[in-house]
């Protein structure tokens, strides 16, 4: 067996876990929704043992380093981590339906790896060649998976808000199955509350090894201040919250647009702009 | 006048210490930041120049949108950022302080009302026995308690964490650090370039303002040498340095090796490997020729494009050498060179011979073979240069900031209070945080209490 089969595999898997809890969304049916949760769980463990059967295969093509070195594998551990974040917010907070908001982001980022990349294993350059590039990737993107559970959280939060106007909420469909708006902006904040220190950890560790590195903590590198600027909006997003009283809508909107500026921090200026993070050029 | 003047200082005050003011900030600071990851920084390159008008290249200057996160409005952003946060902890933390040190001892009727969590307990020892009792009780199972007697009733008061209060304000606090450590860092700090050719030694570095800083020691460069991956992306880049202590080496820093991501640190300046190229260019090139059986028959050393007759009469022209081949033969790294043998008599043939695969190179020629020994053209490595004394008062700022947010989130503080009557005990709950976790905490105490004899 090979890791790029268990990642097909785990495409697969999610993919049917979306459909199953979109099929869940509409029939209200417990054993659906179950399904969907543990097809979710199997893509999880598919994908765990894929990443860890890459990291050997590394070892055996001489380079041996961590799954962590370019796009395809960023995405596959994105994947990977919204997954994560989404077992424990269901394990913790007992919430399946959640699962129906959140599982397709994993599944977007499998099938554009696995269909749209390329995925050989390819040496370290030297500039990651460090142990820094565990711990800075690790943390920004239990980060970023956390900053896209409270995003799906949030649009279920507009959803249901938006029917409970139209006085649709009461009658027992679909938002019947929604926790309750509280619920949603209480999870929203607690999403965003795991965030939020996973991605000042990020960012510290990244310039940690940027120091440690090429001699300066802070660049101003389009990488580096576009981490900065989510960092500011989910800053806006605490301040807004505890002091000033934003809750429900403009607190999910916020962290919508904290989710949207995450993207484009970590894709965005891959594809749009250069700098420091843009690998494989002869830059050391 | 007095009045207005007082009445302008205390807007002032209250503009500062606003968190309205703070979501502005953090918002204006995201969006301008926006500004100098699509506008190129610092050294503009000439192709952008000329796409884009004078007037709007004017007008970016002038703003300081080439080089905006040093420009005076964006340093003026972050003074402000600065200032809003000390006014804010002013004004805020003597509450704070207060509300830890002199806490709630004693709960008002219409205070009670507001509790979510609440436990009774009847009993029918005297109210002495059963202030008593109970204080030992809040003492064991959760904190050891204040007892304020009022209006013939017993007040029991216990908290835990109390402190974690100030977590938003450590988070603060080290933001304010890692600017201070920011400032100590330009102001007395240095950024520069050194390059070191092969061989050579250098006892100063070029700042990136352009001042020559000199180092108070000499650096040497031993060696520079690049491998690559079978696939052709680099491996390593390697320099082997040498620090001297008037002009000779120091002790445990000779011939150190320094590639990315390890750098070499010494007297405070840190060393990073950063670019290389090649130093000399028009040098002499060195040949081994030897005969089939692998004995050693000759030597040349000539330039490029010069030609020499060897003992067995084969003429041997220098066409041309390459430091590294892998951009002409992606199969092959390492230095080549192309030559033209005319062995006597015979028709000239051309190939090309290798430093680093002897094995390629006894594939060519028929009676004799030839080794390229490399040329005394010489590297030269690039190394960043940084001193930076600010860097610890950063990381120190980093470290307060991850405790902050640990304590600003995942702490709560919790207070229980018991309010004793002659007969009766009601108990109240409540935290700062993490409410649904407290309410366990307080359900588990509720069933302790609720199994007291008293």
């Amino acid at each position: 067996m090979t890791s790029s089969m268990l990642f097909n595999a785990t495409t697969i898997a999610y993919m049917v876990s979306m459909v199953v809890f979109f099929a869940f969304l509409a029939t209200k049916n417990k054993t659906i929704g179950l399904t969907g949760s543990l097809l979710a769980y199997v893509g999880f463990a598919a994908q765990t043992v894929a990443i860890a059967l890459r990291w050997k295969e590394s070892y055996a093509l001489g380079y041996g380093h961590a799954p962590l070195s370019n796009l395809y594998e960023s995405v596959v551990f994105f994947s990977w981590t919204i997954i994560l974040i989404y077992m424990f917010i269901e394990l913790k907070y007992k919430y399946r339906i959640v699962g129906a908001f959140v599982v397709p982001f994993a599944f977007l980022g499998m099938s554009w790896a696995q269909l749209g990349m390329q995925s050989g294993i390819e040496p370290l350059v030297p500039a990651l060649q460090s142990n820094w590039l565990l711990y800075h990737v690790i943390t920004c993107f239990l980060g970023y998976a956390a900053f896209a559970v409270a995003c799906g959280i949030s649009i279920m939060y507009l959803i249901k808000a938006k029917s409970e106007e139209s006085g649709g909420g009461s009658a027992g469909g679909l938002m019947s199955m929604f926790p309750p708006i509280r619920v949603l902006d209480d999870l929203n904040y607690r999403a965003i509350m795991i965030g939020f220190p996973l991605l000042t950890l990020g960012i510290i560790t990244g310039a940690a090894w940027a120091n440690y590195a090429w001699g300066t903590y802070w660049s101003w590198d389009p990488k580096e201040t576009w981490s900065l600027i989510v960092w500011f909006v989910y800053a806006a997003f605490l301040h807004a919250r505890f002091t000033r009283g934003w809750v429900g809508k403009r607190a999910a909107w916020l962290s919508i647009i904290g989710f949207a500026a995450t993207i484009f921090c970590y894709l965005g200026v891959n594809l749009f702009l250069s700098g420091l993070h843009s690998y494989g050029s002869s830059k050391m | 006048m007095a009045t207005t003047d007082r009445s302008f200082v205390q807007s002032l005050w209250d503009f500062f210490c606003s968190l309205k003011l703070t979501i502005s900030l953090l918002i204006s600071l995201a969006l301008t930041s926006i500004i100098g990851t699509v506008l190129p920084q610092g050294k503009l390159p000439p192709e952008y120049v000329a796409s884009i008008s004078a007037t709007k290249l004017q007008i970016y200057s002038k703003l300081g949108l080439f080089d905006m996160y040093h420009s005076v409005w964006f340093i003026a952003l972050l003074y402000v950022f600065s200032l809003n946060l000390v006014c804010c902890s002013i004004k805020r933390l003597p509450h704070v302080f207060k509300f830890i040190s002199e806490p709630t001892l004693v709960l008002g009727e219409s205070m009670r009302k507001g509790f979510s969590l609440k436990q009774e307990l009847s009993f029918s020892a005297s109210l002495d026995k059963g202030r008593e009792a109970l204080a030992e009780f809040l003492g064991k199972e959760f904190a050891a308690p204040v007892v304020t007697e009022q209006d013939g009733e017993y007040h029991l008061f216990a908290q835990k964490s109390a402190w974690c209060r100030l977590g938003v304000y450590v988070v603060h606090l080290s933001i304010l650090v890692i600017f201070v450590g920011a400032i100590i860092g330009s102001l007395f700090g240095y950024k520069g370039f050194a390059a070191i050719v092969e061989g050579s030694s250098v006892t100063s570095i070029q700042a990136h303002n352009g001042a020559e800083i000199p180092l108070g020691f000499g650096l040497r460069c031993e060696k520079f040498s690049v491998s690559f991956y079978d696939s052709g992306a680099p491996k390593e880049f390697k320099s082997i340095l040498t620090v001297l202590e008037n002009g000779q080496p120091v002790k445990g820093l000779t011939n150190v090796r320094v590639v990315v991501n390890e750098p070499l640190t010494y007297k405070g300046f840190t060393f990073y490997q950063s670019s290389y190229g090649q130093a000399t260019e028009s040098s002499d090139h060195t040949f081994t020729v030897k005969n089939r059986s692998g004995a050693v028959v000759d030597h040349v050393t000539l330039r490029e494009g010069q030609g020499t007759t060897l003992k067995d009469g084969t003429a041997f022209k220098l066409l041309e050498t390459t430091a590294d081949v892998r951009q002409f033969m992606p199969n092959f790294s390492g230095p080549a060179a192309r030559v033209e043998i005319t062995p006597k008599g015979k028709q000239a043939q051309t190939f090309i011979v290798f430093k680093d695969f002897p094995d390629a190179n006894a594939q060519r020629g028929d009676e004799l073979q030839f080794v390229y020994e490399g040329s005394n053209a010489k590297m030269y490595t690039g190394l960043q240069v940084a001193k930076d004394p600010g860097v610890w008062v950063v990381w120190l700022g980093c470290a307060l900031m991850v405790v902050g947010l640990y304590i600003a989130f995942f702490m709560s503080h919790k207070r229980v209070w018991i309010v004793v009557s002659k007969g009766y005990a009601r108990m109240y709950g409540n935290a700062s945080k993490n409410q649904a976790a407290f309410q366990m905490q307080f359900e588990e105490l509720s069933d302790k209490l609720k199994n007291l004899k008293i």
